[in-house]
């Protein structure tokens, strides 16, 4: 028996989700008494096994298909190692080119899925944890099928420490061109200008607790009166309220200032994803139960629009009038 | 043209709530259009908009409290919608990503649009999955997570961007008929007027049942199932400040002087 895991790699780099995949692969088979593969897919290969030879894989299988991500050759591909390995577990990660080919590949293979797994446990059946409701709840799923597609939450297990001793294979696949309907014409940034948030020491960091574009020179009187940084939630940005290279979290910037102060921001696993190596974090929000106290070190369980203007009179700072 | 635009009804939950058995009690939660479909519906406004005959169509899956936001879709413009339902469905434990993209696939095969808009995720269960998972089951092509769009119609491609984490997007060609799955921020979404409220209130509204569409009970049918649901323990220590608005604030300023971080 085995468990596939898929690794991910962007412009030559593998990317860490990879390594934590490993993890929870290893731990999966150890549950299931079977072995752990990995496969990564195009790139530098040849480059990408010596990194990807970590504790607890048995055999890595390189693909040396395409040089990007191309969610075609993936699902071509994974589908063709899953007839040649018959695993068990497929697991894949749940990051956005994840998102892009993990439930066509599971539905190409007609196995059950589940996203998003921040925990795994048993064998028979396989039980597996992942959250609902903006993280409030968590639920457990039983998983009645002898194989099955799971995607892997990232930065939730540890990343596996070099120094495998895996079996390296060459995986030739048979790729068919003319059902590649997706082109990849290149990749830009976006979110330069002229503030760098990840360079503060002091971050005041405005979710949708604000309510209105109007009430964000509350913020802004704030960040003065501690000589701080402004940054927000993703929002925020999608209103049009701040520009983009305010945007802290997986889509946008991560930071690691001394000190995070999140005001109406609930937590999100996206924004906590950008957030959570600051060294002290203090949340304001009115919701005892958001997410976001999971993480903090200190926090405030009331009303920004009361606690922000009798926090900018303790600095000496003007209170504007919203 | 026509566009086929998913639409989930979600679920919020209140600051306080009760969970009732593996689901959390109906009366902490108060319910409303997702946030991303509400982006994809105004995606495909704007392209009925702005090209020629061009239908909306929206596609929901849910109990007949649905239909307010149903309605909401169609105030925004949207020229008619459906919404499958009957009593399979809501007798089963949940829905699975499975079921839900088989029970869309089969309006989409009805419809057949040249181009199904889906949000990237529904805000209560974040599957994160079905969009995709019409695409394939129908055989069209997709795109996950896409904060730009760029129709050619005659050449049948869609030209997006695709938000990859930290800041970067891929530009990628996608051939039509696609499935889309759209991200918050790549439109604004507008706000239903009085004369669109007025509106929507005769736009068509169809009923689907399973038997409807050609399926049978057994779609509903998962090896998945849900065993429990609890609010996670929560793993911080976090140092509560308690009073007045005046006394919290003040002990945060106490604390940030304290740190050193700020002067004065
Ligand atoms: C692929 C993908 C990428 C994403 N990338 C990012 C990203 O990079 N960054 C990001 O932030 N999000 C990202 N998101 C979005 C993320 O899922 C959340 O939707 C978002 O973080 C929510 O922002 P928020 O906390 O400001 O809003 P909400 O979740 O709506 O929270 C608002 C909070 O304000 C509190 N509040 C309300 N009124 C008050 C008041 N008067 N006083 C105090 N508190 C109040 C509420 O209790 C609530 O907790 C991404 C999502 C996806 C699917
Ligand atoms: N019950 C439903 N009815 C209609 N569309 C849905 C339903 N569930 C999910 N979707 C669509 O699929 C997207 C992703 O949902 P999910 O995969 O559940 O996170 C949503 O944004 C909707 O567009």
């Amino acid at each position: 028996m085995t468990v596939l895991a898929v690794a991910e790699h962007r412009r030559g780099d593998l990317r860490d989700v990879s390594f934590e995949l490993v993890t929870a692969g290893r731990e999966l088979a150890d549950e299931l008494g079977s072995d752990l593969a990995v496969a990564v897919i195009g790139g530098d290969v040849e480059g990408f096994v010596e990194e990807l030879n970590r504790e607890g894989v048995d055999t890595i299988y390189t693909v040396a298909e395409g040089e990007e991500f191309n969610h075609g050759i993936y699902a071509q591909t994974i589908e063709q190692l899953h007839a040649e390995l018959d695993p068990a577990a497929l697991l894949l990660p749940n990051s956005v080119n994840g998102l892009d080919y993990a439930p066509a590949v599971a539905e190409q293979l007609d196995l059950p899925l589940v996203t998003d797994v921040i925990a795994l446990e048993g064998s028979d059946p396989v039980e597996v944890t992942r959250e609902q409701y903006g993280g409030k709840v968590e639920i457990t799923y039983d998983i009645g099928a002898e194989q099955y597609v799971l995607t892997v939450r990232p930065a939730e297990w540890p990343t596996a420490t070099a120094g495998g001793e895996a079996t390296v294979e060459t995986f030739e696949t048979d790729i068919d061109e003319g059902a590649l309907g997706t082109t990849v014409k290149g990749f830009e940034e976006v979110g330069a200008g002229d503030v760098d948030i990840t360079e503060a020491e002091v971050l005041v960091s405005i979710g949708r607790g604000i309510e209105e574009e109007e009430n964000i020179p509350l913020i802004e009187a704030l960040a003065d009166a501690l000589d701080a940084t402004l940054s927000s939630s993703r929002p925020i940005v999608d209103n049009g309220w701040l520009p983009q290279n305010r945007q802290v979290g997986q889509s946008g910037k991560v930071v690691t200032p001394d000190v995070y102060i999140a005001i109406g921001i609930s937590g999100a696993v996206q924004h906590v994803a950008g957030m959570k190596g600051s060294d002290t974090i203090v949340a304001i929000n009115t919701d005892p139960n958001a997410p976001i106290y999971d993480i903090a070190d200190y926090g405030i369980v009331d009303d920004l629009f009361e606690v922000i203007p009798a926090l900018i009179e303790e600095f000496g700072g003007d209170v504007p009038d919203i | 043209m026509k566009i086929l635009v998913t639409v989930k009804e979600v679920a919020e939950v209140d600051d306080e709530f009760d969970i009732s058995g593996l689901d959390i009690a109906e009366s902490s939660l108060e319910y409303d259009l997702n946030e991303w479909d509400d982006y994809a519906v105004e995606e495909a406004v704007q392209t009925s908009e702005s090209h020629d005959d061009v239908e909306v169509v929206t596609v929901t899956v849910g109990p007949e409290r649905a239909e307010e936001t149903i309605r909401m879709a169609l105030a925004k413009g949207a020229d008619r919608a459906i919404r499958v339902w009957d009593d399979t469905l809501e007798d089963a434990q949940f829905l699975d990503v499975e079921t839900k993209a088989e029970l869309i696939t089969a309006v989409a095969e009805e419809e057949a649009p040249d181009l199904v808009l889906s949000g990237v995720q529904a805000g209560d269960d974040a599957n994160g999955a079905t969009g995709v998972a019409v695409a394939e089951e129908l055989g069209f092509e997709w795109a996950a997570v896409v904060n730009h769009l760029e129709l050619d119609a005659d050449a049948e491609i869609a030209s997006v961007r695709r938000e990859l984490e930290g800041g970067i997007e891929e530009l990628t060609d996608v051939e039509l008929p696609a499935v889309l799955t759209i991200q918050t921020g790549i439109n604004e979404p507008r706000y239903a007027s009085l004369r669109g409220i007025r509106q929507a209130q005769r736009k068509p509204l169809e009923v689907n049942s399973l038997e409807d569409l050609g399926l049978d009970a057994g779609v509903v049918d998962s090896p998945v199932e849900r065993t429990s649901m609890y609010e996670p323990e929560s793993e911080s220590d976090a140092t509560v400040w308690e009073g007045s608005p005046e006394e919290t604030a003040g002990e945060l300023a106490a604390f940030l002087r304290d740190k050193g971080v700020v002067d004065g």
